[in-house]
């Protein structure tokens, strides 16, 4: 049985494997390959998912093959064979892990570390697009600063649903607020950096855009936000991945990326829908 | 050819009285239990509680994989009625449709139960219980009363717990996790969200109180109560692995107990320990200020990610024990995964804020979290590599434990290398929740921690029990176990790696609509799996009663669990104090008893490398 349990490690281990190098669901077309990268930063991500992957893999493939191969070998062996002890014994083991993870680790720490810098540790460039998302159970809604280019102030007492006042705005007592440009899909121009400044109105909940390589939480009580730019014209679905209740898996919004001129006609289609 | 190397009717212990005539004869009396409540409900006996841990532990995992397969059948057959289930909640399942409410709560009971009542049970005070004192020569706990009290609180916070699913809003839905705010502004967030959240919180702080004490009294006795020639290192690695685990639970549970008074707090008593102001829930701006959602995250973390550890550590002792009794040769250094365990203990503190990569915390300290994150796979790869090596020139026999045994190498391998994509922070950006985190820590905790309870099981039933379990069952009981949870979660790194959200009770989404041939895939795999647990359960009852008796050593074992009868007498060792010659480690040896040589013996051999 010791054989028996060797062939099926191994064709279990290489069945595994399969998926992620073909990309895909056993030739079903069911694809589980990365969607296309369509922002700036996410070649990084990318690039190092791959190494991971190739690290990984590997190590997967040659810790299931040695278990195999050494069960297949040593089960159920005469009573008197002799016993063995692996050359270098746990010593060259010891610096074997060390050497291999070590390498590893560092490699992929280094590396790494440059793809997360350019997400977070650098700030919005000052001329990118302003837009505030607010994310609350179970929507998206995003704010553009309309033609005075300021936010006006929110309000949460003032939120009213009902009446679309989905930000608790006060026009009537707030210049800045009443040019402001709420809607439910995030419309950006292609190639410019978009700042998205994020808050939430009740419980946590988050970004994620699988294309755009982005995800970040909505904290309630914080002021977060992510930058970035995307490069491909198209419509990308923003959905929540932070438990927020009921409705959490039908939480979404699109992310419409239009060309310079398709982005500013919208804009002036919805300023005269407000 | 069980025990054959000792003659029929003698024991061990006999052998310790004939060899040492001085201390080993000082017997100490001790009045047996009497009376079935002092003996079989409110037992100060380690080994009735270790036994009645165990049995909770069957319950929780029973009932948590019920509600794992209602999940999957809602994931993929969202309209199809499921008998019975509209009996157990008509408001969350109208006709026995569930609604996207009660999958979540189904969602958040299964990882409750399970991470609690499962993994910190079963591997640790189960096993630990039991063996512990035995193993290291005491007759009992150093807090027998202490231990009887941590069994029926942790009984208590279980029936806490599923009272949940009986009170009018139904169980909570914020997950295992129970993030804040939706965890703790009340019934305004959503349902499920009034009196069953505060049943959660309630339940989860009992039972970290009944941890506490178990892990106190681990740790008394191992230090405390080794008899004479049990030094430190003489110690069987799984006892090691338990005193680990209980260090590391002492100051992970001291952690999340205050955490859960807060949330209660927050609750029911109007403070905002978790909660900011200007939250409009249910059309209601929220009375509270000043608190903090990322609070409760670092609290419930830096408890949590240890947690993990305690759910694994114990399983590591226990399948490193059975590997070295089953390939007859001691691992090729038992120091080495001793101070890996420690290792993992100690880095296991430093790591929490990779749950919260893009939590909202200062980006910097991501790379903080990543570093230790990344180094913990330096002990965890040297104990694989060690277990590997020792394989290499063994002599393995193959048995249901030593089969689950080396399915938990399999498996911690496995559900390891994922762990190297989700500790960077740039790649967990786009898998942080997603399937991929999913199948991660369901392979490492629900699969790998749980071969490490059967092959516990399958290994010491005949000590506990006195009777022999079925082999052929049991070995059937791993082949579809095995090939049944590789069907089972393997598919989730796919699916996460296409960006398939978590937590998800449909797939409405564009994205995910195509992957949902994946998903029946998934399900009627662990359908199937589910099924074959039966086969274990049939197995444990039926040889409970009718298994051919089991000798004093069937696995010709040396540590001292084995010197005595099946089951052990009430008082471990029949009043002798047993003095200990040798490490637990003395495989591959000439000596009388055959290959091995038992802890206790005084015999002198030349160890055969």
């Amino acid at each position: 049985m010791g054989k028996l349990f060797a062939v099926i490690v191994f064709v279990i281990a290489l069945l595994s494997a399969i998926p992620i190098i073909t990309h895909s669901w056993f030739g079903s077309g069911i694809s589980f390959a990365l969607p296309e990268d369509i922002s700036t930063h996410g070649h990084a991500i990318d690039d190092q998912l791959s190494d991971t992957m190739v690290e990984a893999g590997l190590s997967f493939l040659a810790a299931q093959f040695v278990l195999a191969f050494f069960v297949w070998k040593f089960s159920n062996r005469q009573a008197n064979a002799e016993i063995k002890t692996f050359p270098g014994g746990a010593k060259g083991l010891v610096i074997a892990a060390l050497v291999l993870v070590g390498t590893e680790m560092l490699a992929l720490g280094i590396l790494g570390q440059k793809a997360w810098a350019t997400v977070y540790f650098t700030p919005a460039k000052p001329d990118a697009i302003q837009v505030q998302a607010q994310a609350g159970q179970f929507a998206f809604y995003f704010r553009y600063p309309g033609a005075d280019g300021k936010f006006g102030a929110l309000h949460p007492d003032k939120i009213d649903e009902g009446n679309s006042n989905f930000f608790g705005l006060d026009p009537a007592n707030d210049v800045d607020s009443r040019d402001d440009i709420v809607t439910g899909e995030l419309a950006i121009p292609i190639n410019r950096e978009v700042h998205l400044m994020m808050h939430a109105k009740d419980v946590g909940h988050s970004f994620y855009v699988r294309e755009l390589r982005i995800q970040q939480d909505f904290v309630p009580g914080l002021d977060l936000s992510v930058h970035f730019t995307a490069t491909k014209v198209g419509k990308y679905e923003i959905v929540c991945t932070q438990l927020c209740g009921l409705g959490h898996y039908n939480m979404k919004a699109y992310l419409n990326v239009l060309s310079q001129e398709d982005f500013d006609a919208w804009m002036k289609q919805k300023a005269s829908e407000q | 050819m069980f025990g054959r190397f000792v003659t029929k009717g003698e024991h061990m212990s006999d052998r310790v009285v004939q060899a040492v005539p001085t201390t080993a004869d000082v017997v100490h009396h001790h009045q047996p239990p009497q009376g079935f409540i002092r003996k079989y409900v409110f037992s100060l006996d380690h080994k009735m509680i270790g036994k009645q841990y165990y049995a909770l532990a069957l319950v929780a995992v029973f009932i948590g994989m019920v509600l794992s397969w209602l999940m999957r059948i809602h994931l993929v057959w969202p309209n199809w009625p499921i008998p019975g289930l509209g009996l157990l909640s008509k408001v969350g399942a109208p006709g026995g449709v569930m609604t996207p409410e009660y999958y979540l709560s189904l969602l958040t009971m299964h990882g409750t139960l399970m991470v609690f009542f499962v993994l910190t049970n079963a591997p640790f005070a189960a096993f630990g219980n039991y063996f512990l004192p035995i193993q290291i020569g005491a007759e009992d706990m150093a807090f027998p009363r202490f231990n009887m009290m941590s069994f029926w609180t942790t009984f208590l916070a279980f029936c806490i717990l599923i009272a949940a699913f009986f009170v009018g809003d139904g169980p909570p839905i914020a997950g295992w996790t129970s993030y804040a705010p939706l965890s703790a502004v009340g019934a305004d967030a959503g349902p499920g969200q009034g009196f069953g959240q505060t049943l959660w919180g309630l339940s989860i702080f009992v039972f970290c109180i009944a941890s506490l004490l178990g892990a106190l009294n681990f740790i008394a006795t191992t230090l405390d109560l080794r008899t004479r020639g049990m030094t430190l290192s003489r110690m069987p690695i799984c006892t090691w692995a338990w005193f680990i685990t209980s260090c590391i639970a002492l100051l992970a549970f001291a952690v999340l107990l205050p955490a859960c008074l807060l949330l209660i707090l927050d609750r029911v008593a109007g403070t905002s320990f978790f909660i900011p102001a200007g939250l409009v829930i249910s059309d209601r701006l929220q009375p509270h200020s000043g608190g903090s959602p990322l609070l409760w995250q670092h609290l419930f973390w830096f408890f949590g990610h240890p947690e993990v550890y305690i759910a694994i550590l114990p399983a590591i002792g226990i399948v490193s024990h059975i590997l070295i009794n089953s390939m007859r040769r001691p691992l090729l250094s038992h120091k080495v995964v001793i101070y890996c365990m420690m290792g993992i203990g100690f880095l296991s503190y430093m790591v929490w804020g990779h749950h919260m990569f893009v939590s909202g915390m200062n980006p910097f300290s991501s790379l903080m979290f990543s570093f230790p994150t990344l180094v913990i796979t330096i002990p965890a790869t040297i104990m694989t590599l060690i277990w590997l090596g020792s394989l290499y020139g063994s002599r393995l026999r193959i048995t249901a434990a030593s089969l689950f045994a080396l399915g938990f190498i399999s498996m911690f391998v496995s559900g390891g290398v994922s762990g190297f994509f989700l500790a960077q922070p740039s790649i967990d950006i786009y898998l942080h929740a997603t399937y991929f985190v999913v199948g991660h820590f369901h392979m490492v905790m629900g699969v790998a921690a749980i071969f490490g309870v059967f092959a516990g099981t399958y290994f010491w039933f005949p000590k506990m029990t006195g009777h022999m379990m079925n082999e052929s069952l049991g070995k059937l009981h791993f082949w579809l176990t095995f090939i049944g949870t590789y069907c089972i979660f393997m598919p989730f790194h796919y699916l996460g790696l296409a960006g398939n959200v978590r937590r998800y009770s449909a797939f409405v989404d564009d994205f995910l609509v195509p992957l949902i041939p994946v998903h029946r895939f998934i399900t009627i795999a662990a359908l199937c799996t589910g099924a074959a647990q039966l086969i274990f359960l049939y197995n444990l009852i039926h040889s409970r009663f009718r298994g051919a008796p089991a000798p004093d050593n069937p696995w010709e074992c040396t540590s001292l669990e084995w010197i005595m009868p099946s089951p052990p007498p009430f008082d471990n060792f029949g009043g002798k104090h047993v003095v200990v010659y040798h490490d637990p480690y003395q495989y591959g040896v000439k000596s009388s008893t055959g290959d091995y040589l038992m802890q206790n013996s005084p015999e002198q051999v030349e160890v055969r490398t």
